[in-house]
């Protein structure tokens, strides 16, 4: 009796931290800025229904059709890395991840130097340029662990490739292509950068709205209003795809130690072409980047052309990433454990909440740090709002990467460790935490990288003047002079490298029992 | 025991901190202003003021000029900051109106030209100005062996018109700042019929000035050899450009110009107005003022304040640019952008 209160209430810590952070830097926040926006409610002026239904129509339809591009897109590489090992793989896998972290002002300026923009097509690419790492990675990896006798028994039953494709492939495949598709969606739906920059003022989604409406016009109900709006479309989404997890999870087998064959003959031709096209196309904005960026590290580095210090750029950098990066690796380490042991609606809801921060308005979430942060302690202005900011965005990540680690943890292990008498601490730290170490290392490479790239959240925190990599780019950018356009450029070029780097370094350890991103 | 007793010191230290009295003078006073000014500020920036006062000064980046205020009318009265640089005119209005200053009148404001005092000086004060203009591409224009437009009404030829990039108002500062040019230059009536004729001449719209300068303008790839950008430009092109160079390889058009003032406050609510108001002072003067131009390319309030030899020898300041009252701004901007906006984007 003793004993299982005493597990109830290890169980109530580790589901207190999780909650407590997300409840401080993001459910609080949120509600007081929303809670001030919607109490000064007028009678809206006219026009304004007219507006918001026009302005979230096309936040969904553009996310929609972003999220189906980006499938087709990817779907060549993801096969290719699904299907086969092959020499390469890795970096091609680091190639494809840059630039999921890229900030938007250097894409853009790349797009724009590519002669795309004003028009939906250019959104629209932008959109699958910056996520078809979202997918390669999340549904090639789990693709790899799918059991091969499965597909080699269907096609001895004679099935044809289409048919193992469309009757065991896919239904397998549907947890990641689900989670990839979420996320996508998430991040086409809130497009902010994106839209300014590539789409003008006649495309307007939510997410610029809001900007528009409190920091331009500070209409705050306006923008509360939008918010909200905004919100119910991700809770939305959110609620369906956990939904459609329930029905069709937990109905797969993991193998944990796949063997994926090396392609042959004509398939070889094939998983080469396909990586090699994704990369190449991939390539073109990168490579204006690079073009750019010739002739310019020198400068960077060297003469005093540069106001800020590049060095200290990236070392604020790498020091925000690597506080992010902790924060969000104990926090979401501990909702993952919490939502891989416990089934039940709480559980459940609480999986959901962890994903709303990726989809929930910057501009809110900024304004709100603004307007409610000032209790216990006057933290609207302290160093430690964007790491906060950041592993609010990275926690997902960790959660998606780390559940599947943790649930393919057989249940007997703990239960021996148990009877043997280890105590539930002593169970986590010997059985779970030894299985789900490597996920929690891929984990801590993307929130690093994902800390790295952040720039739109970062911009609406009040912050002390460090300049991070970002804000070094864009202040380069917005400066007249060949020099600081070629040193902005080769800035862009380093955070590449960094990005691909680590996450060449955390895919080492990555193995065929981990992952879904 | 020995850690209780120095929580406790610490303790006592921070009541005593926080109920201080307000003349005291702090250790550090905090500056929030926007991206562009807090990104360039380095350790050099406020030490003479540190030096004689005793008082650091802790930089806060707050977004862009929009953001900042906005943030700034939220916590009106129990603000993140002793003082705010960087508002504009066109947002000038919202921070008046939502009471988020407290009186202080600059000993210095006399040698700010009465053209830039256009806020009520006991709350901001001027501390800077930039002049959004065309700049043209010399090369360019000497290869197509045409002259340089003089005035407004010149760009309605399709030959100019077509060779002109313009950021959009609503995404971007310096293109509403153009736009005002064009409103105070042809009169409410009469600006949407000049657009109409850039339109159909075949001005080109960015998003905003970084795509415009480094995607549109000729000088860097693009096909426009007009592009609204800064008078600060031009020199900036010397100052950053990969091999030396003696001129500037762009000009700037002084007609269609429009000046953006930008002010500093006290915060209403801050424990140390007086120190803070030190700080105002010290920015404006003429030792802070000299080293404006080259660290953020905008020109000094200061009359006294001398120009970088740079600036003096590569860029013009316009005589006569367009200028609007702040609360007239406010009023009608969203019209203007909205209409400029129908027009344009159709």
């Amino acid at each position: 009796m003793v004993r299982r209160s005493r597990i109830r209430w290890g169980w109530l810590a580790v589901a207190a931290v999780p909650a407590l952070f997300l409840g401080y830097f993001f459910l609080y926040p949120l509600a007081r800025i929303l809670a001030l926006g919607l109490s000064e409610l007028g009678v809206g002026a006219s026009g304004v229904e007219d507006r918001l239904f026009r302005v979230g129509w096309f936040t969904f339809w553009q996310a929609i059709v972003s999220t189906a591009l980006t499938f087709v897109a990817a779907a060549p590489m993801t096969w290719a890395v699904g299907r086969y090992e092959f020499k390469g793989r890795k970096l091609a896998m680091a190639l494809v991840t840059v630039p999921f972290v890229l900030p938007t002002v250097v894409v853009g300026t790349a797009f724009v130097a590519l002669g795309w923009r004003d028009s939906i097509g250019a959104i629209l690419a932008a959109h699958v340029f910056f996520n078809v790492a979202v997918v390669v990675r999340t549904v090639g990896s789990q693709w790899r662990r799918l059991d091969p006798d499965l597909l080699h028994a269907a096609a001895s039953l004679g099935a044809s490739p289409r048919q193992v494709m469309r009757r065991v492939t896919l239904p397998l495949l549907r947890p990641s292509l689900a989670a990839a598709a979420s996320i996508v969606f998430l991040f086409t739906f809130t497009s902010f950068g994106v839209i300014l920059i590539l789409g003008g003022y006649q495309f307007a989604t939510l997410e610029v709205e809001i900007y528009r409406q409190a920091v331009v016009l500070f209409d705050i109900p306006l923008a509360a209003v939008m918010a909200v709006v905004q919100l119910i479309g991700v809770s939305t989404a959110l609620y369906l795809y956990s939904r459609y997890q329930e029905r069709h999870s937990a109905s797969w087998e993991v193998s944990s130690d796949a063997s994926v064959p090396l392609p042959t003959g004509r398939s070889r031709l094939w998983v080469y072409t396909a990586v090699a096209g994704t990369l190449a196309a991939l390539a073109v904005p990168l490579f204006t980047l690079v073009r750019g960026s010739m002739g310019s590290y020198r400068d960077l580095f060297g003469a005093d052309l540069v106001v800020g210090d590049p060095g200290a750029a990236i070392r604020n950098s790498l020091l925000t990433a690597a506080v992010a990066a902790i924060v969000a690796l104990v926090i979401g380490m501990m909702a993952a454990t919490l939502v891989s042991h416990r089934s039940g609606k709480l559980s459940r809801w609480f999986d959901t909440t962890l994903m709303l921060p990726l989809g929930t308005s910057a501009v809110a979430i900024g304004l709100g740090f603004i307007v409610a942060l000032d209790w216990p302690f006057d933290l609207r202005a302290s160093l430690i709002l964007v790491p906060m900011a950041h592993a609010l965005i990275a926690i997902p990540f960790v959660v998606r990467i780390t559940l599947p680690a943790m649930r393919s943890i057989d249940p007997d292990l703990r239960n021996a460790a148990s009877t043997l008498g280890a105590s539930p601490w002593r169970v986590w730290r010997r059985v779970d935490l030894p299985l789900v170490s490597k996920a929690a290392l891929v984990a801590t490479g993307f929130s690093l990288v994902i800390s790295l790239g952040e720039f739109g959240a970062t911009s609406f925190v009040a912050r002390p003047n460090t300049a991070t990599i970002p804000t070094l780019i864009f202040r380069l950018l917005s400066r007249p002079g060949q020099s600081s356009f070629g040193m902005a450029m080769a800035l862009s070029v380093i955070l590449a490298a960094l990005t691909a780097g680590i996450i060449l370094w955390v895919d080492r350890f990555r193995a065929g029992d981990i992952g879904s991103f | 025991m020995r850690k209780i007793s120095t929580a406790l010191i610490g303790l006592a230290l921070l009541v005593a901190a926080c109920g201080g009295e307000t003349a005291e003078t702090p250790d550090s006073l905090t500056l929030v202003a926007h991206d562009s000014f807090a990104d360039a500020v380095t350790e050099e920036t406020f030490a003479s003021f540190t030096e004689e006062t005793g008082i650091a000064v802790d930089v806060l980046a707050a977004g862009d000029a929009g953001g900042m205020v906005t943030q700034a009318a939220l916590t009106a009265g129990n603000p993140i900051a002793d003082v705010m640089f960087g508002v504009d005119d066109t947002f000038l209005s919202r921070a008046l109106e939502e009471d988020v200053f407290t009186e202080h009148t600059s000993n210095l404001i006399e040698s700010v030209p009465e053209s830039l005092r256009l806020g009520p000086e006991n709350l901001v004060t001027p501390v800077s100005y930039g002049d959004v203009c065309l700049n043209y591409d010399k090369e360019w224009f000497a290869t197509a062996q045409l002259h340089v437009p003089t005035r407004l009404d010149d760009l309605r030829v399709n030959v100019y018109a077509g060779a002109m990039v313009v950021e959009h108002p609503a995404t971007s500062s310096p293109g509403l700042a153009f736009l005002l040019a064009t409103i105070e230059e042809f009169g409410e009536d009469g600006w949407i019929d000049y657009w109409t004729d850039l339109k159909a001449g075949g001005v080109k719209v960015a998003p905003d000035w970084n795509s415009a300068y480094y995607g549109d303008f000729t000088r860097y790839g693009g096909d426009r050899s007009l592009v609204v950008s800064y008078a600060s430009s031009p020199p900036a092109e010397v100052i950053f450009a990969e091999e030396p160079i003696v001129e500037a390889p762009t000009g700037v058009i002084e007609a269609g110009c429009y000046r953006q003032v930008e002010f500093a406050g006290v915060l209403d609510g801050t424990d140390y107005p007086e120190a803070a108001g030190d700080l105002i002072d010290f920015m404006l003067s003429v030792e802070f003022q000299e080293t404006i131009p080259l660290n953020w390319f905008v020109f000094p309030a200061n009359g006294d304040a001398a120009l970088p030899q740079e600036f003096v020898e590569h860029t013009v300041i316009p005589e006569s640019p367009a200028q609007f009252d702040p609360a007239y701004i406010a009023e009608n901007r969203e019209t203007w952008v909205q209409l400029w906006s129908d027009l344009m984007d159709s």
